[in-house]
């Protein structure tokens, strides 16, 4: 029972184990970076999900509630969320560039051409 | 006052500095803006070790707001002096920089790459001197982020994909590091780093806290170029622009070491870090492993870039050998080879530098006859490899000194012949290139030596890979301090 | 007497840049060259004169208790001594050698020449072995540029062997030693009668003693003595500066200084931690000489000749009394008044007529007289023979084996010393006996070698006989070791 009562967890687990396994398997650049997205959302959720305090609701003082989730992992996460959108942004710009240059966006054709490797 | 603030404005001024950079655009101004933000930066951090040095740990909260609550800078011997590595290097490697850049990307919006430096100096000074481990994270994408920038300008194309590569490993780095601290957090609900230091102990036989260790170990590590996770370190340091090149091997990995000692001596406790986890076991082997393979790697490579690329991993090697050996002067040793091989290593990357600015090249074969036609350049790169060999009257030397001490100290003297074999495979390395910088004929008579502007500031640093070598007092007593203090000794 | 320690190094360093700076008139290089090597001898001189007064002059200090300083006593003063005295007269060859055979990068030869001289003086007047450590490996830098000199394959071949051998050794070994006695000791500073004496396990001894012996692989101990044959490829001054004074003694040296100074001769003598080294010392003895029975090269047989001579000076200190150690001492001098004389001769031999083998060189020394007259006295130094200097260092390190009791140890002399015969004497023999040749390959008629070659090696060979009969001054210094 326990461990289906913490199925956030089993999510977070398995988008990163998702994430992982597409930039490591994937040759093409940009599904890399779908990747890499969907393992740093995992961790995302995970920060989001501990922050959560069952019953409690949003932070914000108001009558009637006493209990409140704790807004300093949401807080901390909005933070990734950006720098998270900054890698991408950075990601894509290189593959644009490499784009340019190789006339491929797929790993292998790209070694093929720079042979010294 | 304003020295109170000292430790804020170490990250501030080039934090602000990097926008300017970008308002100004002229090449002249934003490189003069880069330096004269450096050289403060290395000022305020020179300060600020003397400061921790004789009056102790200087604790600063951010926007006034207390510990627990605010983000806290606490700035020690460690840090302070990991501070002075990094805006010292940056400062001269800027000298250096201006001319180099220009010639290598000649770009028109070259006050870009500044202001991709200058964030990337933020970053770098951040992750030293924070005292909130969510902090560091940021800081660590901050440096990381700009540092691809840096190292994709690089004049081949392969840059590129180097940029690439080192951006999802680095990313991925990042992220594990960024788990480890949502996992402390959810064990003691606090991310200051002394907070955390005094909680761990009571929740510190839980696996969450044992699986934060290890996301927190590999992801540091991956950062850190510590072998088998250095696989980005070659491509990128190799095919970066030279200047950049200089400035990554002589102050990135040496502030995720940084990170490492921090993560685990002060915050997770060396008995938690080094017997619980068993970690030294597994540094001790990595390291001995890493300088022999990756100095082996190291001479049979013809691009010497990268060949010195390679002998990178191999002395973070040394430093992790000296962190394995987890005693007071193992940990100094390593602390010393931090700011030793950040001499060394910048120094020899600088002499490439001026190399591929004449040669365009900086293959082997192509290199021939370079010390009759670059003397200067050639002689100093030859002094840059007698440090990194350990000659005495170099830095490369007292490092070396102080880690056999170590192992001695622990009676595994297998340990410090292994370590003085690895030594000679630098021999092997730098010697191939005296061979053909000295005794082949030039291919090209007409090479001329490096500009001043470059020559220069390489000699600086020559020079104190030989002053730092004969007179090694100030750094040993600093080095020495900082072990003690990470090991909570007197 | 301070300024006087300080000057010996100064002296060849500013001497140095002198010759760099003047590297475009020969004839004031030169001088530069020759007035330095005299001044350093004067200073060297007042030095000795001053002997009895002990100074020390601290230089730096690299690390919190671990000083770069300058001291006197008698073996290094000796070192010093013939250090200095023989680069004036390797000085004044080297410039009838290097013009007569017009070689290239004359300059660079000259300076890095200098700066050996100056790491020579300093490993002879160091106060610690840490000291010792850095003067000897800035010995090795300094001197790879002169064995590879001419830069052609071969010599870099040469150069190779000749520097990877000795910074291996020195740095796998030798630092390893240096550490670990730091660490057991406490301190590095040369002491008489020893600093390790009840700071190391018995046990360990005679390990760290083979890591100091193995380590100061100048000392050219079997099997790490290949770079010495390789690094022949060398211009002749340098072989005879390499092979007769700074490189070879200044191992020996080390190995002599660091027995009685750090292990302290009685110490070892009570734990007999120096047997396993003794028979290295005495197989080396007899392997290299009959390796050099078989070398044709006269260079090549000199080289073997002087592996087997400086293990002499290994046994005598592995001996561990107070005799063979003054009889090893002493041979540091006669073995390089000796040899250096025949290389003199060997590269005079060249500059005249290019012939490098010996089969080659019969009848030479009728059109060589000069030349061949000193061989023969080098060749009867370095056997032992009356009346040569050469003689006492054998008798006192013959009678320091009797002393010790090692029959065994001078049998391999005497034996050794009959090898030294069957390989030297048939030099001067085929020169004075053997049938003419005294034309070379063009057809030209040979003459004697330059004039200053000439000089040089006349002085040595005299050198040599005057040893003979004045050979106490040298005695005392010696013995002077053992008067606290």
């Amino acid at each position: 029972m326990t461990n289906i009562g913490l199925y956030n967890y089993w999510i977070v687990f398995l988008l990163m184990m998702t994430g992982l396994y597409v930039v490591i398997v994937s040759t093409n650049l940009i599904k890399k970076i779908i990747g890499l997205n969907i393992f740093q959302t995992s961790v995302f959720i995970l920060y989001i999900s501990i922050g959560k305090v069952a019953g409690g609701t949003a932070p914000i003082l108001a009558e009637g509630y006493k209990v409140y989730s704790n807004p300093l992992p949401h807080v901390l996460i909005l933070t990734a969320i950006v720098v998270g959108v900054a890698t991408t942004a950075l990601g894509l710009a290189l593959i644009v560039r490499i784009h340019a240059e190789y006339n491929s966006v797929d790993e292998e054709k790209i070694y093929q051409n720079d042979p010294s490797d | 006052m304003i020295s109170t603030h000292l430790p804020v404005l170490q990250v501030a001024i080039p934090l602000l500095a990097a926008p300017a950079c970008v308002v100004f655009r002229q090449a002249t101004v934003t490189w003069l803006l880069a330096l004269s933000v450096s050289c403060i930066s290395l000022l305020i951090s020179i300060s600020l070790l003397w400061q921790a040095f004789t009056t102790g740990e200087i604790r600063y909260e951010l926007g006034g707001w207390a510990a627990p609550w605010g983000i806290e800078y606490k700035v020690d011997v460690v840090n302070a002096f990991v501070l002075v590595i990094v805006s010292g290097m940056s400062s001269v490697v800027l000298v250096y920089a201006r001319e180099s850049l220009q010639h290598e990307l000649g770009i028109r919006r070259i006050h870009l790459v500044y202001t991709g430096w200058l964030l990337c100096l933020t970053g770098l000074l951040g992750i030293t001197v924070t005292g909130d481990a969510f902090n560091v994270f940021v800081f660590l994408e901050i440096s990381s982020l700009s540092s691809y920038l840096l190292i994709g300008l690089g004049p081949d194309r392969r840059a590129l994909t180097a940029a690439f590569q080192y951006l999802v490993m680095g990313t991925i780095g990042a992220t594990f590091i960024l788990i480890g601290i949502g996992l402390l957090y959810m064990m003691t609900g606090t991310l200051n780093m002394t907070d955390l230091s005094q909680r761990i102990p009571a929740v510190s036989h839980t696996t969450t806290i044992h699986a934060a260790f290890a996301f927190l170990a590999l992801g540091i590590a991956l950062k850190a170029a510590v072998f088998p996770l250095h696989y980005w370190l070659p491509n990128a340091y190799t095919y970066a622009p030279s200047a950049v090149t200089a400035f990554m091997a002589a102050s990135a990995t040496k502030v995720s070491i940084y990170l490492l000692l921090r993560f685990f001596f002060d915050i997770f406790s060396e008995s938690f870090s080094l017997r619980t986890m068993r970690l030294n076991e597994i540094l001790l082997i990595t390291g001995v492993i890493a300088i022999f393979s990756m100095s082996l790697v190291a001479i049979y490579q013809q691009d010497i870039k990268r060949m010195l690329a390679y002998s990178s991993v191999a002395q973070v090697g040394y430093m992790v050998i000296g962190i394995g050996l987890a005693s007071a002067t193992g940990i100094m040793a390593a602390i010393l080879h931090l700011f030793n091989h950040a001499l060394m290593k910048g120094a020899l990357f600088m002499a490439l530098g001026c190399i591929f600015y004449r040669l365009k090249s900086l293959e082997l074969n192509d290199l021939a006859g370079i010390g009759r036609t670059m003397p200067w350049t050639t002689a100093a790169f030859v002094v840059g490899g007698l440090s990194l060999i350990g000659v005495p009257l170099t830095v490369g030397f007292v490092s070396k000194w102080y880690l056999i001490l170590a192992t001695l100290e622990r009676g595994w003297w297998w340990l410090a012949v292994l370590i003085v074999a690895s030594s000679l495979l630098a021999v092997v390395y730098i010697w191939r290139v005296v061979e053909v910088a000295y005794f082949k004929p030039a291919q090209d008579t007409e090479v001329n030596e490096a500009p001043m502007s470059m020559l220069i500031p390489t000699w600086a640093l020559i020079a104190a890979n030989v002053y730092f070598g004969v007179n090694a007092q100030q750094t040993i007593r600093f080095a020495g301090r900082a072990a003690a203090e990470l090991l909570g000794l007197p | 007497m301070h300024t006087a320690l300080v000057l010996t190094l100064v002296i060849p360093l500013v001497g140095a840049a002198l010759i760099a700076s003047a590297h475009n008139q020969p004839n004031l290089r030169e001088s530069v060259t020759l007035v330095t090597s005299v001044l350093l001898f004067m200073v060297v001189l007042y030095v000795l004169g001053q002997g009895g007064s002990s100074a020390e002059v601290l230089l730096a200090t690299p690390f919190p208790g671990l000083d770069l300083s300058l001291s006197t006593e008698p073996l290094g003063l000796l070192f010093a001594t013939v250090a200095s005295g023989l680069w004036i007269i390797t000085s004044i060859y080297s410039i009838g050698y290097m013009r007569g055979n017009n070689e290239q990068n004359q300059t660079r030869f000259y300076v890095f020449f200098a700066v050996s001289i100056a790491a020579a003086l300093g490993i002879a007047l160091s106060a610690n072995v840490f000291t010792l450590f850095v003067f000897y490996e800035v010995l090795t830098l300094s001197t790879y540029p002169l064995v590879t000199h001419k830069g052609t394959e071969e010599a870099r071949r040469g150069g190779r062997v000749y520097l990877g051998i000795l910074l291996s050794t020195s740095i796998g070994f030798f630092l390893v030693a240096i550490v670990w006695t730091w660490n057991a000791a406490g301190h590095l500073d040369f002491t008489d009668g020893g600093i390790l004496k009840g700071h190391i396990e018995p046990a360990f001894l005679p390990l760290l003693l083979a890591l100091y012996l193995f380590g100061i692989g100048k000392a050219a101990l079997m099997p790490f003595h290949r770079w010495l044959p390789a690094a022949m490829v060398a211009p002749t001054p340098v072989s005879a500066l390499l092979h007769a004074v700074a490189v070879v003694k200044a191992g020996v040296f080390s190995v002599l200084k660091i027995t009685v100074y750090v292990f302290g001769i009685e110490f070892l003598y009570e734990t007999g931690a120096n047997r396993w080294m003794m028979w290295v010392a005495a197989t080396t003895v007899i392997l290299a000489s009959l390796v050099a029975l078989t070398k044709d090269n006269l260079k090549a047989r000199l080289a073997y000749s002087t592996v087997s001579q400086l293990s002499y000076i290994v046994l005598g200190a592995m001996l561990v009394n107070s005799v063979a150690v003054v009889g090893a001492g002493m041979h540091i001098a006669t073995h390089a008044l000796g040899k250096i004389t025949l290389f003199f001769c060997a590269g005079a031999i060249y500059v005249a007529t290019h012939k490098t083998e010996i089969s080659d060189m019969d009848g030479l020394g009728r059109t060589m007289p000069i030349t061949y007259t000193a061989m023969l006295i080098g060749c009867l130094s370095v056997i032992g023979l009356p009346p040569t200097g050469g003689m006492w260092s054998k008798w006192y390190l013959a009678l320091g084996a009797l002393n010790a009791d090692q029959w065994l140890m001078l049998a391999v002399l005497m034996l050794s010393t009959l090898l030294n015969v069957a390989y030297l004497l048939p030099i001067p023999i085929r020169g004075f006996l053997y049938g003419d040749k005294s034309t070379n390959a063009a057809g030209k008629t040979i003459n004697e070698a330059p004039i200053p070659s000439l000089l040089a090696l006349s002085f040595t060979a005299a050198g040599c006989i005057v040893a003979f009969f004045y050979a106490q001054p040298l005695y005392h210094l010696m013995a002077g070791i053992f008067e606290h």
